[in-house]
């Protein structure tokens, strides 16, 4: 089971490795979703697998690890903020500057049909 | 006073002239007046006492682990140092006042003067090294600015980032030094440090240290090869010039040289490198000082070489040689600084200081010809003027410490006469002229009030010296040297025939010749060709430290950011393998989980949305729903683990994401191009396999490992009902244990979403509002926008939602649940509003503002938090009881849910700002205006096909 959730991180790390390095804003900001997961999962996962022991007192015999819950659960809701933030930014850059391409370097002139 | 206030008052102080401005010019310059005035009260109060030989300390700890003390000395040495600052500061405060037009500001300029006057005092009083490198520091900053007061002269940005790099990193090599030299003899106390001469100079770590050490004061105090900078620094208002460069900034490094004497001086490296330098520095600044025609760069080049006579001195490594430079340093700041406001009254009231069109100013401006010729001739060490008794008592060392030295002191004492002479002669004598730029005239009292002050004590001192300065020499000379016991010297005019009045007379001698001979040295100066040094320094500017760093930048940074994202993920991978390789390793102990069907069927369906979310993204809307899937999964899986708190927000977050991406992508293209070569997708592909690999190993490896070390987990599982009362721990943690964070997270929350806001406000007025305004859907639109179902549906929903959210949020202390979920969750219910009736419907029934929110909600939870001080606990501490309303059941009131309700507002009033600014742009892109809820009204019977886009 172990070996299962490591793989399933490195998938999502992987995939949004791979997502982040492509030449548009709207891949990366999926790219950066996914790694929000990979992320998330790996530190919640650092609180060891424990099966049927959720920490609410009185609910089992024994408890898992509160803390990685605790700190996952606020980077679950800061990660919306953030890649609420990267979309508008990516947004912004598209409408101001026509193109939604990421590197300064192939500058891409803006379709005028698109106007 | 205690001597820490001393050294703090100019800091105080330096906020009044900014006030003060507004009141006029006068009441500005009296303000940093009366500060300089008094902090030179506190010194002279304390005179007495150092007169007498004693040595006040005083200070506290401020970081001890580090051994950086806040502690203060006043010896003689940094008496007669602080006396020099704070007296020839009130001196140039007078002058400053008359000096600068209207147009300068006064306030900045005071400001400045009073950080750097802060800076100098604090080194001088100082009693520890560390302390003493901050205000350092501080000098090199705070002379920066005051350098670069004219900010619209180039020469003056220009001198104040020359000044600023070479003192600067003198600076840092000096830091190196201090710490070996604190390391070596155990403190950072200056006063125990000077007790261990023998262990310093015996360490192997010594001659690094002086090195080091001497490097920040010889750039500091302009000594060859860093000499340089100064003459650059003359672009600055002659106030500061005077300041900077006749008292107090370029005599720092001598004040640090003679400061550690007694433990550095006496070894052959030490008399090597300072008196070397030192000669050198005194020849060749006066020997440039002659061919100067600026009279403040002449001015400039010759406190070069006055230093250098001064670190010459410090560096023979004598007794005698060392109350020399004491006498030296007086003398040189009374008469250079009178020499310096001299040079600015002619170019104030000449409109130039170039002594090719000076001459004959005698006449016309009678008071500056008097003062500027006392101190020139004590430059030129001329008798009865202070300059020459301390001049003759060099020449003496150095013919005493050989042949070599003394005939280079006599070439600088030659050179010195002459450019002395020329200063005068040149500027004064000679025939009237008609063609000055404007009419000089001798300036109002105010401004030759200072100069002459200082030409008076000129002449005190060289006709008294015993009676004038004996005592305070006796004093600093003591200190100097570390000893009770003062060699032999003697502060007279007459000495007899000697071998230094010989040199003297020689010097004087062969000085007037050169002058005489000048036109045609000058001729030939002219003409050779000479290093520039401000080339050169340039030069290794351009080619090392901006090459360097430009060719770092662009070769990381080039504008590419999949460039540098690759890099960084490739780095970090390798620098993974490379600790994975480089460090034991054993077998993990921890008992493995069994693997039922379930999760294997999550993971693949997780595995293969991913694969196909990366085959197919480039058709956006798809690639939304594959992203979704891959959400849902990572919920599960928190449900499957033991974390029913995650599994709830990660669902709710998960709405709220996909909305937000789907209304962005409803102003984005619709797909992708393809236009990365295979190549490329053959690297990226790699490296993210990479990564992946990586993230795998290393999961695994924490997964089949028990923690190492004792989590700080079982203390919150012990005392989450005790002390937070509350049986859901993850939520008592959030709200209780670690409610700092959450406070700072809600506030990032809130920060996040305003950010939005402004960022969509100025993109609705910049140009994106005109694309958008003429921007044709590339779909076709649905004719019914809100469909009969769907606003039903959620008018129906929205109180059973809404009652649904306070549900979780009041059984979120004790079960799963809680601020943020039950934020989540009302925010999605308005947004279902939002998305069924439309933005301009929902929008005309919102009451409350979501700045408001945010705030109110950030408020709440700060609130809590200091309310635990009224009764007398720290920030954020809880409190809890079981209150019985009737006819309801118990309800657990704690402190901790007024801070979970800030965190419920704040997550509410984030979520529906982001949105519903994202909905604005909406608007702008012409999505029509409802009147009613519905574009269809039930009760037309049949529906109107009519089209009330408006697009």
């Amino acid at each position: 089971m172990e070996f299962l959730v490591a793989a399933a991180i490195g998938i999502l790390t992987a995939g949004g490795v791979y997502l982040m390095l492509r030449l548009r804003t709207f891949p990366v900001v999926l790219g950066l979703s996914l790694l929000t997961y990979a992320v998330n999962s790996f530190l919640f996962a650092s609180g060891r697998l424990v099966l049927d022991a959720p920490p609410v007192l009185g609910a089992g015999e024994t408890y898992t690890d509160p803390l990685p819950q605790a700190l996952v659960l606020t980077a679950i809701v800061i990660a919306f903020g953030m890649t609420a933030l990267v979309v508008i930014l990516a947004l912004g850059a598209y409408l101001n500057a026509g193109t939604d391409a990421l590197d300064i370097d192939k500058p891409e002139p803006r379709n005028p049909s698109d106007r | 006073m205690p001597l820490a206030l001393i050294a703090a008052l100019p800091f105080l102080g330096a906020l009044l002239p900014g006030l003060m401005i507004r009141a006029g010019r006068n009441s500005c310059a009296t303000a940093t007046f009366a500060t300089t005035a008094l902090a030179l009260l506190g010194i002279l109060l304390h005179a007495p006492a150092v007169l007498r030989g004693e040595v006040i300390t005083q200070g506290f700890d401020w970081l001890p682990g580090l051994g950086l003390n806040v502690n203060f000395m006043l010896d003689g040495l940094g008496m007669l140092f602080a006396i020099l600052i704070l007296g020839i500061g009130l001196l140039i405060i007078l002058y400053a006042r008359f000096y600068l037009s209207k147009s300068d500001p006064m306030g900045q300029f005071y400001t400045y003067l009073l950080l750097f006057q802060g800076a100098m005092v604090g080194i001088v009083l100082s009693d520890n090294i560390l302390l003493l490198l901050i205000f350092w520091e501080l000098t090199s900053l705070s002379s920066f600015l005051l350098i670069g007061y004219w900010k619209h002269l180039p020469e003056g940005r220009q001198g104040a980032r020359m000044a600023l790099a070479v003192t600067g990193m003198g600076g840092l090599a000096m830091i190196g030094g201090m710490l070996i030299l604190g390391d070596i003899a155990g403190s950072y106390d200056i006063s125990v440090i000077l007790t261990q001469k023998d262990a310093i100079q015996a360490s192997p770590l010594y001659l690094p240290a002086l090195i080091l050490i001497l490097l920040g004061a010889f750039t500091k105090s302009a000594q060859f090869p860093f000499h340089f900078w100064l003459p650059h620094a003359m672009a600055a208002p002659t106030p500061v010039s005077a300041y900077l460069h006749s008292a107090t900034m370029v005599k720092a490094g001598l004040f640090l040289m003679a400061r550690l004497w007694p433990v550095l001086s006496g070894t052959d490296a030490w008399f090597y490198l300072v008196t070397g330098a030192g000669l050198i520095t005194m020849v060749l600044g006066a020997v440039i000082a002659l061919f100067k025609d600026d009279l403040k760069a002449l001015l400039a080049f010759s406190t070069v070489s006055h230093l250098g006579l001064v670190t010459m001195l410090l560096g023979m490594g004598t007794q005698v040689a060392a109350v020399v430079a004491v006498f030296h340093i007086i003398n040189h700041a009374t008469f250079k600084a009178a020499l310096f406001m001299s040079a600015g009254i002619v170019d104030h009231e000449a409109h130039t200081r170039d002594i090719k069109r000076l001459g004959g100013l005698r006449h016309l401006m009678p008071i500056t010809f008097t003062i500027a010729t006392v101190a020139g001739l004590s430059m030129a060490g001329i008798p009865l003027f202070n300059g020459f008794l301390s001049k003759e008592m060099m020449l003496d060392q150095a013919w005493q410490t050989g042949m070599v030295v003394a005939v280079l002191a006599t070439v600088g004492a030659l050179f010195s006469v002459a450019y002395s002479f020329r200063f005068i002669a040149h500027t004064f004598l000679g025939k009237t002229r008609d063609d000055y730029p404007a009419r000089p005239h001798d300036p109002g009292f105010g401004m030759w009030a200072a100069p002459a002050f200082l030409a008076v004590l000129v002449v005190l001192i060289g006709l008294f010296p015993k009676t004038m300065v004996g005592p305070l020499v006796a004093t600093v000379s003591r200190a100097v040297i570390g000893s009770e016991d003062l060699p032999y010297y003697s502060l007279a005019i007459w000495h007899g025939v000697n071998p230094a009045l010989f040199m003297s007379v020689v010097a004087v001698g062969l000085g007037l010749g050169l002058l005489l001979a000048y036109a045609p040295l000058a001729r030939r100066w002219d003409d050779a060709r000479r290093p520039e040094a401000k080339v050169i320094f340039d030069a290794i500017v351009e080619r090392f430290a901006a090459g360097c760093a430009r060719g770092l930048t662009l070769a990381l940074h080039d504008g590419a950011m999949t460039r540098y994202l690759a890099i960084f993920t490739a780095a970090v991978v390798a620098f993974g393998l490379w600790a994975f390789v480089g460090a034991p390793h054993e077998a993990g102990t921890r008992a493995l989980l069994p693997v039922p069907a379930l999760p294997v069927v999550a993971f693949v369906l997780l595995a293969v949305a991913t694969v196909l979310l990366v085959a197919i993204h480039r058709q956006r809307f798809l690639s939304l729903i594959v992203i979704s899937i891959i959400g849902i999964v990572v919920a599960l899986g928190f449900i499957y683990f033991s974390a029913p708190d995650l599994a709830m927000t990660q669902l709710t977050v998960e709405v709220v994401t996909i909305i937000l991406l789907l209304l962005a992508l409803n102003y984005l293209p619709r797909e992708t191009p393809a236009e990365s070569s295979s190549l490329r997708r053959l690297r990226d592909g790699v490296i993210a396999v990479a990564a992946g690999i990586g993230a795998t190993a290393l999961t695994y490896a924490i997964l089949v490992r028990d923690l190492s070390i004792p989590s700080i987990s079982g203390y919150h599982l012990e005392n989450s009902y005790t002390g937070g009362g509350g049986n859901n721990v993850v939520n008592v943690i959030l709200v209780d244990f670690r409610g700092y964070d959450t406070m700072g997270e809600i506030i990032v929350l809130g920060i996040a979403a305003l950010t939005i806001f402004a960022l969509v406000e100025g993109l609705l007025q910049g140009p994106a509002s005109r694309f958008l305004a003429n921007r044709k859907p590339d779909l076709p639109v649905a004719h019914d926008r809100h469909p009969l179902m769907m606003v039903v549906a959620t008018r129906v929903a929205l109180p059973i939602a809404l009652t649904v959210g306070v549900y979780i949020f009041l059984r979120g202390h004790n079960e799963p649940g809680g601020g943020f979920i039950a934020g989540l969750v009302v925010a999605i219910a308005l947004l279902m509003q939002y998305m069924a009736s439309g933005f301009a419907w929902s929008q005309a029934r919102r009451h409350v503002d979501y700045h408001a929110l945010i705030s109110v909600g950030v408020l709440f939870a700060v609130l809590t938090g200091v309310a635990s001080w009224v009764f007398g606990a720290p920030f954020l501490t809880s409190t809890n009881e079981y209150v019985t309303l009737w006819p309801l059941s118990p309800v657990h009131l704690t402190s901790a849910i007024p801070f979970d309700l800030g965190v419920f507002l704040t997550v509410v009033g984030s979520v529906m700002l982001a949105l519903a600014s994202l909905s604005r742009i909406g608007r702008r892109a012409g999505e029509g205006v409802n009147l009613s809820p519905m574009d269809v009204d039930p009760r037309d019977a049949p529906a109107p096909d009519t089209d009330r886009e408006t697009h």
